[in-house]
C-alpha cells in the first residue's frame, strides 16, 4: 500500500527527516513512537502533503503511484486520511457544508454523482450514529469551540464520512481521558476493514491498548532506528528512549 | 467599590493635588555663563553665520542654503492632533555657544567651563573622564554647541566614532557627506527643512564593520539660553555586522516663554546589522495652567538598508508642552526587523502627537509597534502611526498594539493609525484599546495603605513595562521616577 | 473649465427648471448649497476623509450624462409610510442634519429635487420590512442626484432595505444623502445593499441622528460596484442608546469601495459596535476609514469596532484606519484591524479532506465576509444574502458574463 524510500523533509529551511524507510502493507497497522521533535508529525504532515514542509529527497508511493506529485487533496482521493493532531477551528464553516464538499469532490474525483441533499442529510445522520458522536456538533462550524475530546471525536467522525484506506493517526490520545481515548479508539477499530491500513503517531502505549499495532517503530532524529512488534511499547512505556539510541 | 470609600480614595487624591500644585520640574534651573548669541531671526546671513562659525565646508553652506530657500516655500503642517502656539520664526536666536568665552583660535574650547561642569553635574552627567560614568560615553550638547564627549579614545581603538556632529564635519567630511540628508532628506517636511538649514549641533556615531560597540553611547541635550531654538542634527551608521544602543536624554529650563527644539536623527544600518535607540524625553512641559514648555517637532528616521539589519526605537516621552514626533523605519533590506516601543505621558495642558512609520519595501521585514499613551489633566495624547507594506514585501508582518490610559474626565487620548497593503502575502495586525485607571486597582492598592498618587505611579509603571522594559537599566529606573512624577497632581 | 465649474454651469442652467417643479424648502437651500460647492471644489486626497479616492476625476466630464428632471411639481400625498416630498416632513427635518460642509453633499442639495420620505409615526410598529429597489436601466449614461428622508418618532420600529441595483452597461452618476432621525425608544434597522456595475459611480452619504433609548443596526453591503463611496456619519444624542455600523465588501476587477464612518457619542451610556470586512481580489482597491469620537462628558460609553480584510491577489489594495478619537475617561473603547490572507492552517485541513483549493478558499472568503451576515436579525435576509454571497465568489454575479464592454 504504502512505500516511503530514503525521504529526506525540510520544515522553515530546518531538515527534520534523515532518510526514513517505511513500508505497510494492506489490513497493517503501524505505529510510530519517538521523542518530541523526532520527526513524527514532520513524517505524516509530508505524506499527506502539507505544503509547509519541503521534500528534498527520497519518494512515497502509494498503490504504485507517485505521491509526492499529488495535491494534498488527489492524496485525499486516493485513500488517504489524517487524523491531526491539532485541528484547525475554521469559524463560519459550517460542518455540514464542509462535509457535503469533501464528500462531493470525492465523489466527483472517482467519476460518482453527487449526492442529492437528502442522501447527504441522511449519510450525516447514520454516521453520527455509527461514531456516537453529538449532533449538535455537526450543526456548528468546523471544530469552532470544540473541546479537545469533541475535536478529536469529530476527526473520526469525518473519517467515517470519507471512509479512507490508509489512516494516519496523529497523536489522536493527546489531551484526551481515558474514556474519550477508549471511544475515539473505538471509533476507529469499528470503522477499519481488513484492507484498512493505519499509522499510529504516539507517545504513550495506552493508545495502544485499544489499537494493536502489527509493527512499531521508533523514530529519532528523522531516521527510523528501530522495528519490531507490539511488545515493544511496553519496553518503551518502562525504559524510555534512551537505551535505544545507545 | 461602595462611594463612600471611593470619596474617602478620592478626597486622599485632592490632598495630595495640593501637594504636588507646588512641586516643581527638577531640571528647571537656569546655568550662569557666558553665552554668545547670534540676533534674532532668520535668514540667509543667519544661514551663512551659523556655517561660518561652525567653520563648515562649501558644500554644507549649500545644504543649508537649498534647505532654507525651500522651507521659506512651506506651510508649517496642521496634521496634527494639536493646538500650536503660532511660532514667531523671527522671534529666535538660532545660535547660542555658552563655550565661546574658553575657545581656542581652532574654535576647541581649551578648558570646560566650571559653571558647564557643575550645570551637567547637577543633570547627573559628569563630564571629567575620570568621573565619567562607566558603561556609557556621553556628547554633552548645551544650546546649539556640543560641550564634550566623553570616552572619545577608547572608542578610538576600536575604530568607532563618537563626536559632535560639528567636529565629524571637519575630521570626517567625507562620511558625513555621503550620509546627511540621506535618511531624511531636506525636502522631507517644514520642520525637517528649518533644521537642515540651521541645525547646530548633535552627535555623529559611526561603528565600522564586524564591531559590536562596547558601551552604551549617550547624547544629553540641554536647553540653557533663553529665546533660543536648539536643532540638534543626529546622524548614526551602523556598518555591516556591528551593533550600537544609543541612548538620548534632553532637559531644559523652566521659562515663560515657548521654547522650539526641531531635530532630526538619521539612521543607517547596513548588512546584519542591529541599532538600538532610546529615548527619555523631558523637556521642559510648561507650567500647571500651560504657560511655558518646549515645542518638541522632531523628525526622527532608521533605515535599514542591508539584508538582516535591525533597528529598535524606545521613547518615553513626558516632557515639552508639545511632542510632534514619529521615530520611523524604512524596512528596505530582507529580512529586517524594526521596533518602536512608546510610553508617552501627558499633564497639565501637555499635547503629544506621536507614533510611527513603518515602511516595508523588502521581503519578509517584520515590525513591532507597541504604544502606550497616558493623558491627565487637560492634555491630549494621539497615537499616530502608518504601517505601508509596499507591492513587493512579500511575507512582509506587522503587529501593532496602542493602548491608551485615562487620568480624569478632562483629558482627551486620541488613536489614528493607517494601515496601507498592497501585498497579498502581508499579514497586518492593529489593536488598540482606550479606558481609564482601574478603580478596583486603585481601591485594591489604598486598601494596602498605599497612597493613592503612589498606587498611580505603580499603576502606570505595570501598564508601560513592555516599553520601560526595552530600556538600558540606568535609564529604565530614571524612567520609572518620570513615569510618576509627571503624573503628579493627576488623580482627583 | 474646471470640473466643478462645469457643475455649477449646469446648476445654473437647470436652476429654474428644479425650483420650478420642487418644494419651497428645497429651493431655499438650492443656491447657498452651489455656493458652498463652488467655495469647497471637490476635495483632493489631501482631505483627509477623502484620500482614498480621486473625488474630482470621479466627477469629472460626467455633467454631460443625461440628468433626468422633473416635469411637474409633485404634490405630496400623505398616504402610508412612503411619500415623496412630504411637505411638513421636509419642512420640519430637510437638511437639517446632512452636512453642505462636505461638497458632495452640497452638490446633491442644489440638485436634487424629490426627496423620498419614509415616516413612522409614533409608537407604531411595521411588522413587514420596507424594500426600496433603485433600479437603474436607463440606456444613455446618466447623472443622479437622490435624497431619502427616514423619520421614525418616539417609539416607533421598522427595518429598511435600500437596494441598489443596474443591470445594464450605462455609466450612472450618481449623488445619493439619505437623513436619518431616530426618535427615543425608536428601533431601526437599515440595509443598504449594492448590485451595481462597473460603470457605476455612486457617492452616498448617510447621516443619521440617534435619540435616547434607541436602537439602530446599520448594514451596508457592497456586492457588486464600480466605484462607490458610503459616507456614514452617526451622532447619539439621547442616553442609553446602541448603534451598530455594520458592512461587508467583495470587490475584484478594477473596483473601488471607500467607507467613511464617524460614531459621534455626545453624550453618556451609549454602546456602538462596528464591525466591517473586506475581501478584496484582482485589481481591487478597499478602503475603510472609522472614527468613534467621544465627546467630554459622554462617560460610560463602550465602543467596540473591528475591521478585517483579506488581500486575495497581489495586485489588490487594502487601506484602513480605525480611528479612537476620546474626550473622556470613563469608557471602554477599543479597535482592532488586520489586513492579511487566507488561514493556511485552514485550507490545508480542508484540502486533506479532498476539497479543491479554489473551493476552499471560497468557502473561506464566504465565511469570512458571513460572519457580517450572520448579525442580521432577519432570517430570510440573512438566507438570501449568504446565497447572493456565495454566487458572488462562484463569479454566478459576474456582471461581465456578457457584457462587451469590460472584460
Amino acid at each position: 500500500m504504502l512505500e516511503i524510500k530514503n525521504l529526506h523533509a525540510k520544515v522553515d529551511g530546518k531538515e527534520i527527516l534523515k532518510g526514513v524507510d517505511l513500508t505497510i502493507r494492506d489490513g497493517e497497522i503501524h505505529a510510530l513512537m519517538g521523542t518530541n521533535g523526532a520527526g513524527k508529525s514532520t513524517l505524516s504532515n509530508v505524506i499527506v502533503g502539507n505544503p509547509k514542509y519541503e521534500v528534498t529527497e527520497g519518494s512515497i508511493t502509494f498503490n504504485g503511484k507517485d505521491m509526492l506529485a499529488m495535491t494534498p487533496e488527489e492524496r485525499s482521493y486516493e485513500g488517504v486520511f489524517m487524523s491531526f493532531q491539532l485541528p484547525v477551528e475554521i469559524p463560519g464553516v459550517s460542518m455540514t457544508n464542509f462535509m457535503r464538499a469533501a464528500v462531493n469532490a470525492r465523489r466527483e474525483a472517482l467519476g460518482q454523482e453527487p449526492l442529492k441533499a437528502t442522501e447527504f442529510l441522511k449519510l450525516i445522520r447514520d454516521t453520527q450514529k455509527l461514531v456516537d458522536i453529538d449532533k449538535k456538533l455537526v450543526s456548528r462550524s468546523v471544530n469552532e469551540g470544540f473541546s479537545g475530546g469533541e475535536k478529536k471525536r469529530n476527526e473520526i467522525f469525518q473519517m467515517a464520512m470519507l471512509q479512507p484506506t490508509f489512516c494516519i493517526l496523529d497523536e489522536t490520545d493527546s489531551g484526551l481521558d481515558v474514556d474519550a481515548l477508549r471511544v475515539v479508539a473505538e471509533g476507529f477499530n469499528r470503522l477499519r476493514t481488513a484492507q484498512t491500513s493505519a499509522l499510529v503517531i504516539t507517545h504513550y502505549q495506552r493508545l495502544l491498548d485499544y489499537i494493536r499495532p502489527d509493527f512499531i517503530h521508533v523514530l529519532l532524529d528523522g531516521k527510523i532506528v528501530k522495528t519490531a512488534g507490539a511488545e515493544l511499547a511496553k519496553e518503551i512505556e518502562d525504559r524510555g528512549f534512551d537505551w535505544i539510541k545507545e | 467599590m461602595k462611594s463612600e470609600e471611593f470619596a474617602s480614595v478620592k478626597q486622599n487624591s485632592n490632598e495630595y493635588v495640593k501637594q504636588v500644585a507646588n512641586e516643581q520640574y527638577k531640571y528647571g534651573f537656569t546655568t550662569d555663563v557666558h553665552t554668545e548669541i547670534i540676533e534674532k531671526g532668520l535668514n540667509e546671513d543667519v544661514v551663512r553665520l551659523i556655517s561660518q562659525k561652525k567653520g563648515e565646508p562649501e558644500w554644507l553652506l549649500d545644504f543649508r542654503l537649498k534647505a532654507f530657500r525651500y522651507w521659506t516655500s512651506m506651510e508649517q503642517p496642521k496634521w496634527g492632533h494639536l493646538v500650536l502656539p503660532e511660532i514667531d520664526y523671527q522671534a529666535i536666536s538660532y545660535y547660542a555657544d555658552p563655550t565661546s568665552k574658553s575657545k581656542n583660535a581652532d574654535g576647541k574650547p581649551k578648558e570646560i567651563d566650571p559653571e558647564l561642569i557643575k550645570t551637567f553635574d547637577k543633570l547627573g552627567i559628569p563630564l571629567e573622564e575620570r568621573m565619567a560614568l562607566s558603561g556609557t560615553a556621553v556628547d554633552a550638547v548645551m544650546d546649539s554647541v556640543s560641550v564634550k564627549t566623553t570616552h572619545t579614545k577608547a572608542l578610538e581603538e576600536k575604530g568607532i566614532i563618537f563626536c559632535s556632529i560639528s567636529e565629524a564635519v571637519k575630521k570626517y567630511p567625507e562620511l558625513v557627506r555621503q550620509y546627511l540628508g540621506s535618511v531624511v532628506p531636506y525636502r522631507d517636511n517644514y520642520f525637517a527643512a528649518l533644521n537642515s538649514a540651521v541645525f547646530s549641533d548633535g552627535s555623529f556615531v559611526y561603528i565600522p564593520k564586524n564591531t559590536r560597540c562596547p558601551m552604551e553611547l549617550s547624547t544629553y541635550f540641554r536647553i540653557n539660553a533663553r529665546n533660543i531654538g536648539q536643532f540638534e542634527r543626529t546622524l548614526i551608521v551602523c556598518d555591516d555586522n556591528s551593533y550600537v544602543s544609543y541612548l538620548e536624554g534632553c532637559t531644559a529650563p523652566m521659562r515663560d516663554e515657548n521654547q522650539l527644539h526641531a531635530a532630526i536623527v538619521e539612521i543607517v544600518v547596513m548588512e546584519n546589522a542591529e541599532v538600538k535607540y532610546s529615548t527619555v524625553q523631558n523637556w521642559y512641559p510648561g507650567d500647571a495652567d500651560g504657560k511655558g514648555g518646549v515645542l518638541n517637532l522632531v523628525t526622527k528616521r532608521g533605515h535599514l538598508r542591508g539584508n538582516n539589519s535591525k533597528l529598535s526605537w524606545t521613547q518615553v516621552e513626558t516632557g515639552s508642552a508639545v511632542t510632534w514626533k514619529y521615530p520611523s523605519c524604512v524596512l528596505s533590506g530582507d529580512n529586517s526587523q524594526a521596533e518602536f516601543y512608546s510610553v508617552a505621558v501627558t499633564n497639565n495642558f501637555q499635547q503629544a502627537d506621536t507614533g510611527t512609520k513603518m515602511i516595508h519595501i523588502g521581503k519578509n521585514t517584520k515590525s513591532t509597534i507597541i504604544s502606550k499613551g497616558i493623558s491627565a489633566g487637560r492634555s491630549q495624547n494621539s497615537y499616530r502611526g502608518l504601517v505601508k507594506i509596499g507591492a513587493k514585501a512579500e511575507g512582509a508582518r506587522n503587529y501593532s498594539s496602542c493602548d491608551s490610559l485615562l487620568l480624569g474626565s478632562h483629558c482627551g487620548a486620541h488613536t489614528f493609525p493607517y494601515i496601507d497593503c498592497h501585498n497579498n502575502s502581508a499579514i497586518v495586525e492593529h489593536e488598540a484599546t482606550t479606558s481609564k485607571i482601574s478603580e478596583d486597582q486603585l481601591f485594591y492598592c489604598s486598601q494596602r495603605g498605599i497612597p493613592t498618587e503612589e498606587a498611580v505611579g505603580l499603576i502606570v509603571n505595570g501598564y508601560a513595562k513592555d516599553v520601560i522594559n526595552k530600556l538600558p537599566m540606568e535609564f529604565a529606573v530614571e524612567a520609572q521616577k518620570l513615569l510618576s512624577v509627571s503624573l503628579e497632581g493627576s488623580v482627583g | 473649465m474646471s470640473a466643478e465649474q462645469s457643475y455649477i454651469s449646469l446648476y445654473q442652467a437647470n436652476r429654474e427648471c428644479l425650483m420650478a417643479a420642487s418644494p419651497e424648502v428645497m429651493n431655499t437651500l438650492r443656491d447657498e448649497a452651489i455656493a458652498m460647492f463652488a467655495q469647497r471644489g471637490f476635495p483632493s486626497r489631501k482631505v483627509e476623509d477623502y484620500r482614498y479616492i480621486d473625488v474630482q476625476q470621479a466627477f469629472e466630464g460626467k455633467e454631460q450624462y443625461s440628468m433626468p428632471l422633473p416635469t411637474l411639481p409633485l404634490n405630496s400625498s400623505k398616504q402610508g409610510v412612503i411619500t415623496l416630498n412630504d411637505a411638513s416632513l421636509l419642512n420640519r427635518y430637510y437638511s437639517k442634519i446632512a452636512d453642505n460642509e462636505d461638497a458632495i453633499t452640497a452638490l446633491n442639495t442644489a440638485f436634487t429635487h424629490e426627496c423620498i420620505c419614509i415616516h413612522v409615526g409614533k409608537n407604531q410598529i411595521l411588522d413587514h420590512p420596507i424594500e426600496l429597489t433603485d433600479t437603474f436601466t436607463s440606456d444613455e449614461d446618466q447623472m443622479e442626484h437622490k435624497r431619502i428622508m427616514i423619520v421614525l418618532d418616539e417609539g416607533a420600529s421598522a427595518k429598511i432595505m435600500l437596494r441598489y441595483v443596474a443591470n445594464n452597461k450605462t455609466h450612472i452618476l450618481t449623488t445619493q444623502v439619505v437623513e436619518v432621525y431616530v426618535g427615543d425608544n425608536a428601533r431601526l434597522e437599515l440595509y443598504e445593499l449594492e448590485e451595481t456595475h462597473t460603470s457605476c459611480t455612486r457617492f452616498n452619504n448617510v447621516y443619521m441622528k440617534v435619540g435616547r433609548y434607541a436602537n439602530v443596526k446599520h448594514n451596508n453591503i457592497t456586492l457588486f460596484n464600480g466605484l462607490t463611496r458610503n459616507t456614514i456619519k452617526a451622532t447619539l444624542v439621547g442616553e442609553f442608546s446602541e448603534i451598530t455600523l455594520n458592512g461587508c465588501v467583495m470587490a475584484d476587477k478594477s473596483q473601488v469601495v471607500d467607507n467613511n464612518t464617524l460614531i459621534r457619542h455626545e453624550v453618556p451610556n451609549c454602546t456602538s459596535r462596528e464591525l466591517y470586512k473586506y475581501v478584496v481580489d484582482e485589481q481591487a482597491v478597499g478602503a475603510f476609514a472609522g472614527r468613534v469620537y467621544v465627546a467630554e462628558g459622554a462617560q460610560k460609553t463602550v465602543s467596540e469596532e473591528v475591521n478585517q480584510n483579506i488581500c486575495a491577489s497581489s495586485d489588490a489594495r487594502m487601506y484602513t484606519q480605525p480611528m479612537l478619537e476620546i474626550y473622556a475617561d470613563d469608557v471602554k473603547c477599543s479597535h482592532g484591524s488586520t489586513v492579511g490572507k487566507l488561514d493556511e492552517m485552514a485550507l490545508f485541513y480542508m484540502r486533506q479532506r479532498g476539497i479543491p483549493l479554489a473551493e476552499a478558499r471560497m468557502l473561506l472568503m464566504q465565511a469570512f465576509v458571513g460572519q457580517v451576515i450572520d448579525e442580521i436579525p432577519i432570517v430570510p435576509l440573512r438566507d438570501r444574502l449568504h446565497i447572493m454571497i456565495e454566487q458572488r465568489l462562484k463569479g454566478e454575479l459576474d456582471k461581465c458574463v456578457g457584457c462587451a464592454r469590460c472584460k
